[in-house]
């Protein structure tokens, strides 16, 4: 299949960003920051012709059965790659805070580089349930959301090592070292929260496709199983952080680390679900 | 002594109470308390038979479980009281903080306070020698153009202007709030007006019972269903489903009111019941259709069996189909037995679908041919009574414009106050909003070199 190839040209220039991000901070060149995003960039458009081609193939391999190419884990995972370095790029382009490459791209990859290890990149015929166009509403709001709690949770990293050293560091002079290229802590801490409030609507927007689609397809639209339970617990966690911060003032360091925990959420409503609880949702093994 | 605190006790008391109820402190216990708590029933299997829990984790334990109503924890009466107490918190803290906002729309700050017009962020001062009038006429237009229409007023002496943007932003959060209210709301008067059924339908056959998913109670639907036709479609080469499909007929006071051919992901709905299309199953013996040629006389009988079923040929012969299957290695397959007149059964033969004249070369008094076969299915079919769903979607459709409102517009106002000063005009410009301020600042900046121009009375391309 083409797209293969488009895909691992992807995970190249992933890759190559990546390196580049690190060899930036590193050598503090900002030539190298600008062909990391210029990788990042070649890598989107390649990811954003790959899923196309996929689609594409889809038809040529079931004929009318062709559908968008948000249906299996593989699809989903190379899927969540494009729309992390989407929501970096446009982020990218707000705060121009080039360091912050380093913390979310490797995200991008790992999802590249496991979605090429270890799963099933065939195109399969798909089961009644899931012929409905709200799963491609769903899946598309979802990734969105999560995608923004990566870049979130990206920042809050760097706002942590960041902000421990800042308060060993005495004194007035600007930081050298590495540091000195990571964003000022009060932009990486506004960062954070812009991501959230992006993550945040579409993950409700998410959860309220999936309770559409469920009700269209089995007449409940909520039945506490492991996904959608997990993806509540999810969206309550960020609730709490929004409030947090509105109105008791959890900025800096606790606001990072409730980001943090609200991306291990993510994750594990993503994936853990799947390989560590039973579920009926479809993502499963195959 | 005790006559006169006890009521102010009483009062600390309440408002101890009420304070409780609207801290947001409590907001944010409860969001994390639901998390938390949530988890349980994820890892632990929900609503299974007890011999499973005892079978994995004992017998104490699960009596244990059983008293903590883990095994259907969201139904039990600690979480629903969790669900409770977060509604209570949300209404509490609206009715505190929302006359508060509710001033900004009935008592505007039309006029500036001198803390405004001093430590805004956004400032502009200047002087000019226009009157006072002049300039607020000029201030007004560029103000309704730009931001938004300006209510003049005039107090000790000065003159006022006013205009806003974006008040509805201030309501979000309530919206928001409100809509979790709604969901709410809609799921009880799901559980209590509504139900969730099964039923599965013979092919051919109707009913107006279904059976209570919880319970297996019966419950009349007040009208027929009949299920006229059930598919299941295939992709090409693979025995991968396609597709199931039945061909429901709403009867209702004999009359065939509605027809549907419904499938996975398209119900149908009467009455405010839906029919979903869930699962499918064999309904008892197939039936077949056959053709019997008399090989002496070359005459052709076409013949309806059902297996196991003796039917009756030319001169006292007769047959029976004793066995079938679909999916044999040469196709669908049958096995046929002949007896004589004399009550003998024969040696039972095989007859092919795919190959019609494979029995000829039997040579036998009769040959066979399988034309068809049928074998009856149930329908199952998921059957939802749900009148609060439209309550909860509109609830999400407020939720998602609700939280939109709140994150991403803010309330922006704009003072002007116009001072006659030894014949000049002293103006001063503040403004803010109330959310996103570095955004905002980027926008005042743009606005001032119009309002600069506006007070210079040119047109803003003139200035550099
Ligand atoms: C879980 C769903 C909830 C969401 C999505 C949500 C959303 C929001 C948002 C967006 C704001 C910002 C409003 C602003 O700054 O103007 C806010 C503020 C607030 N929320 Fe919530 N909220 C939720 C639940 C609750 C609950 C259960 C309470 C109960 C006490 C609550 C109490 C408040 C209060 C008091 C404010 C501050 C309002 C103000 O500043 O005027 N929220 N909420």
């Amino acid at each position: 299949m083409e797209s293969g190839l488009f895909f691992n040209i992807t995970t190249i220039a992933y890759f190559a960003s990546m390196v580049l991000f690190f060899a930036y901070i590193a050598a503090r060149t900002s030539t190298l920051a600008f062909f990391a995003t210029l990788a990042a960039l070649a890598g989107f458009i390649t990811n954003t012709i790959a899923l196309g081609l996929r689609w594409y193939e889809s038809y040529q391999i079931l004929g009318v059965d062709g559908r968008a190419p948000l249906t299996n884990l593989y699809e989903s995972v190379v899927f969540f790659a494009w729309t992390i370095v989407l929501i970096y790029l446009l982020m990218d382009l707000k705060y121009k805070q080039r360091a912050v490459g380093a913390f979310v791209m490797p995200f991008a990859l790992f999802s590249m580089v496991g979605a090429q290890m270890w799963l099933n990149a065939g195109i399969d015929p798909l089961v009644p349930a899931l012929q409905s166009n709200w799963l491609t509403y769903h899946v598309i709001t979802c990734f969105l959301g999560y995608a923004a709690f990566a870049v979130a949770c990206g920042v809050s990293i760097m706002y942590l090592i960041k902000i421990g050293k800042e308060e060993q560091h005495k004194g007035d002079a600007p930081m050298g070292g590495i540091l000195g290229l990571f964003p000022p802590c009060r932009v990486l801490d506004d960062m954070n929260y812009r991501a959230i409030m992006i993550g945040f609507p579409l993950l409700t927007l998410g959860i309220i496709t999936g309770a559409a689609w469920a009700n269209y397809a089995w007449g409940t639209y909520w039945s506490w199983d492991p996904k959608e339970t997990w993806s509540l617990i999810v969206w309550f966690l960020y609730a709490a952080f929004i409030h947090a911060r509105f109105t008791r003032g959890w900025i800096g360091r606790r606001a990072a680390w409730l980001s943090i925990l609200g991306f291990a959420a993510t994750i594990f409503c993503y994936l853990g679900v799947n390989l560590v609880l039973s579920g009926l949702h479809s993502y499963g093994g195959s | 002594m005790t006559e006169t605190t006890k009521p102010q006790n009483a009062d600390d008391y309440a408002d101890k109470i009420w304070d409780f109820f609207c801290s947001l402190k409590l907001t944010i216990i409860i969001l994390l308390l639901l998390s938390i708590l949530s988890i349980i029933g994820t890892v632990l299997q929900q609503n299974a038979p007890a011999a499973e829990y005892i079978k994995e984790y004992g017998q104490s334990n699960y009596e244990l479980f059983v008293k903590l109503q883990f095994v259907d924890m969201y139904h039990s009466w600690w979480f629903i009281g969790l669900l409770g107490l977060f509604s209570v918190n949300l209404i509490c803290c609206s009715i505190k903080n929302f006359p508060r906002v509710w001033k900004f729309v009935t008592e505007p700050a039309l006029i500036a306070s001198p803390g405004i017009l001093k430590n805004s962020a956004n400032r502009l001062e200047a002087t000019s020698k226009d009157d006072r009038q002049q300039l607020a006429n000029r201030l007004s237009a560029l103000l309704k153009k730009e931001f938004g229409s300006a209510q003049q007023s005039e107090k000790d002496g000065k003159l006022y202007l006013f205009a806003q943007k974006g008040i509805y932003s201030r309501f979000g959060a309530y919206m928001t709030h409100l809509s979790i209210l709604v969901i709410m709301a809609g799921a009880i008067i799901g559980n209590v007006w509504g139900y969730k059924a099964y039923v599965n339908i013979v092919e051919g056959t109707s009913t107006s019972q279904v059976w209570s998913r919880n319970g297996q109670v019966p419950i009349d639907l007040g009208f027929t269903v009949r299920c006229d036709d059930f598919d299941v479609s295939y992709y090409a080469n693979s025995r991968r489903p396609r597709d199931y499909n039945s061909d429901l007929v709403v009867i209702d006071n004999g009359q065939e009111v509605l027809h549907k051919r419904i499938e996975v992901n398209d119900p149908l709905t009467y009455k405010g019941i839906t029919f979903y299309q869930s699962s499918y199953g064999s309904a008892g013996n197939p039936f077949f259709q056959v053709k019997v040629t008399e090989n002496a006389t070359g005459n052709v009988m076409n013949m309806k069996a059902s297996m196991g079923q003796p039917v009756n040929l030319p001169g006292g012969y007769a047959f029976a189909i004793t066995d079938f299957t679909a999916e044999g290695r040469f196709g669908p397959a049958a096995r046929v037995n002949v007896s004589t007149p004399d009550g003998r059964r024969g040696t039972p033969f095989m007859v092919l679908k795919d190959f019609p004249e494979f029995d000829i070369k039997r040579g036998g008094k009769f040959s066979f041919s399988l034309v068809d076969y049928k074998e009856p299915q149930f329908t199952g079919l998921q059957v939802a009574k749900d009148p609060g769903v439209e309550v909860v979607w509109l609830g999400c459709l407020l939720m998602v414009f609700g939280s939109l409102t709140a994150f991403f517009f803010s309330h922006r106002r704009i003072w002007v106050c116009l001072e006659e000063d030894g014949g000049k005009t002293k103006i001063q410009i503040a403004a803010n909003a109330h959310r996103n301020q570095p955004g905002f600042s980027l926008a005042f900046d743009e606005l001032k070199q119009k309002l600069d121009a506006a007070i210079e009375n040119k047109s803003s391309k003139k200035e550099g």
